[in-house]
């Protein structure tokens, strides 16, 4: 309880988070599991939606529903300006240069397939290389091996050291004249690092190498400036950053995009349509082929706003307090060991228990209340790479709080109860 | 009793920490690999037959308590069994882990192995308590495609 008393504390001391009203807007955390109060610690699989989202969904199906750039009525034009409004909120939150750099697409492995598929077989041909660190999530990596296959390209791995940290060094080594692509994560989903994306950039820049940056994890816990950064193309989903699912961004620089072929025909796509001939519509809508997810669209543009409503400094100082006293308190547990434990890591703890596997500290914690991911986190090279099969991943959101790290902890100590 | 201590019984606990036949048969006949690839859990199970019937079954491999323990007790249980007396032990054992048996309680049909029961109530564990049954089956039936639980 003390825990929770400073919590409380904390949080009524100005210039500190207002957690207590901020999880108010989330309706889902009130909600019990299994006759306990939710502790959810699985917002790097997904997060939770805040009213201001609900709403704009609900309101979208109840009152503006129609499809958008085709109809001449007024709920078509409702609909459309709704859509493209959230694109100008997206162009905002990544401070792109361009509205037509925002490409809506179903998420962030879309968003990499697009450019490997597009930019990809376009750009790259045999003996060229495309380089990944080693702790990439399967989506980062999977679309540069089908496209190695396509083409006769090759993948190169940078390394990381035993923090999980990236090893600049072996990425500067690995650049070389066959190098014609770079794509890294911002943020590790499996362990939480923080990737130097800037000096990553400039490297592969020196060589005239373009750079994709997964961002899915980055977007719900840091503020991003793609020029500020000047990568070529950013990748995020719409709900692990407070958006509904089934909606996200690519953000791509448009002399890059605009050399690009499309990557699915259909409708939207294209601005005239004969037998002998298609032209392909202008920037962004050349990459939206067919109806996309206009609800979701609207949604993430609610997110964007919310977000926009917060102090993101405090957000930052809130993960990083949430982060240190989460692993000063686990690291106290026998036979603990965190995995992944870079100097600038983001709000995700990655465990392993001796003797007792991810899976059954998982379901011990669910009956606790507590919601983790067990498993491979989709990065089943980050798992060989620290030589087990699966871990136990905590990991934060900004509505999170230390009294609810408590409650993992005391979850944590049934699981050895159990396996004793 | 808690729906967590039925499913994490001393017996299954037991066999988690000290897994029976949990080593490999050089002079195998049939041998096969399972995979879950939700969790990354994995098997190998190796048969030695004779005159039709399991004359030796072992397990390796990693994966949780559950999937640990339930390739453990499948081995003890399986050993003088012919095919189709495995097959027919199998449908129990997944109608008990799935909860889908006609009458409601398979218990009686598959001995020991009742002690797994518990599974049921945890659907995201099902796959576990499934994995080395998958794989044994494809084993026998000398199928080359490592199983999966998908």
């Amino acid at each position: 309880m003390k825990a929770a008393q400073d919590t409380q504390k904390l949080d009524l001391c100005p210039g500190l988070l207002d957690v207590e009203s901020i999880r108010k807007d989330f309706p889902l955390l009130a909600r019990k599991v299994h006759g306990k109060p939710l502790v959810y610690f699985d917002n790097g699989a997904t997060s939770q939606k805040p009213h201001p989202v609900i709403d704009a969904l609900n309101r979208y199906y109840t009152e503006e529903n129609s499809n958008i750039h085709r109809g001449v009525h007024y709920l078509s034009e409702l609909a459309t300006s709704l859509y493209e409004e959230a694109r100008k909120k997206l162009r905002r939150f990544v401070n792109a240069r361009r509205l037509e750099e925002i490409i809506f697409v179903r998420g962030t492995t879309e968003a990499i397939n697009l450019v490997a598929q597009s930019y990809g077989r376009k750009f790259l041909g045999a003996g060229d290389e495309i380089v990944v660190s080693a702790m990439e999530h399967h989506s980062n990596i999977v679309p540069w091996q089908m496209l190695c296959e396509q083409v006769g390209a090759r993948l190169r791995v940078i390394p990381i050291n035993h923090d999980g940290e990236l090893v600049l060094d072996e990425f500067r080594r690995l650049l070389n004249q066959r190098t014609k692509f770079v794509s890294i994560t911002h943020v590790s989903n499996a362990l939480g690092t923080v990737v130097p994306v800037k000096e990553v950039v400039k490297l592969a820049h020196a060589g005239g190498v373009p750079v994709l940056l997964d961002g899915a994890q980055a977007v719900p816990h840091l503020p991003v400036d793609v020029q500020e950064i000047d990568c070529d193309f950013y990748a995020f989903s719409g709900h692990k950053m407070f958006g509904p699912t089934g909606v996200g961004v690519l953000y791509g620089r448009a002399e890059l995009l605009d050399k690009m072929p499309p990557y699915q025909g259909g409708g939207d796509m294209i601005s005239l349509v004969t037998f002998e001939k298609t032209h392909y519509n202008v920037l962004p809508y050349k990459f939206e082929a067919g109806t996309p997810n206009i609800a979701g669209g609207i949604g993430l543009g609610a997110a964007v706003d919310y977000l926009a409503g917060l102090d993101w400094d405090q957000v930052v100082a809130h993960e990083r307090d949430l982060l240190e006293y989460a692993t000063q308190a686990i690291t106290k547990i026998d036979g603990l060991r965190i995995i992944g434990t870079a100097k600038e890591k983001a709000g995700v703890i990655s465990f392993v228990l001796d003797h007792v596997h991810a899976h059954d500290v998982g379901t011990i914690l669910d009956q606790e209340g507590v919601a983790v991911r067990a498993g491979h986190h989709c990065a089943m090279p980050v798992m060989q790479r620290f030589g087990v099969p699966a871990t136990t991943r905590a990991s934060f959101a900004f509505y999170n709080t230390r009294a609810e790290i408590d409650v993992l902890v005391g979850a944590l100590h049934r699981v050895l109860k159990v396996f004793g | 009793m808690s729906e967590l201590d039925d499913l994490y019984q001393e017996v299954i606990l037991d066999h988690n920490k000290s897994p029976r036949n949990f080593r490999a048969i050089g002079d195998a006949d049939r041998k096969a690999n399972g995979y879950n690839p939700l969790c990354g859990d994995q098997v190998t199970v190796y048969l030695k037959m004779e005159n039709g019937k399991i004359k030796d079954v072992s397990f390796q491999g990693s994966g949780c308590a559950i999937s640990k323990a339930s390739a453990s007790l499948m081995t003890a249980a399986l050993k003088g069994k012919t095919q189709s007396e495995a097959e027919h032990l199998f449908d129990n054992v997944h109608k008990m882990l799935t909860g889908t048996s006609a009458d409601g309680d398979q218990t009686q049909e598959v001995g020991k192995l009742a002690i797994l029961s518990g599974v049921c109530k945890f659907p995201a564990r099902v796959k576990c308590a499934s994995l080395a049954w998958h794989t044994v089956m494809s084993a026998l039936k000398g199928e080359a495609e490592a199983a999966t639980t998908e």
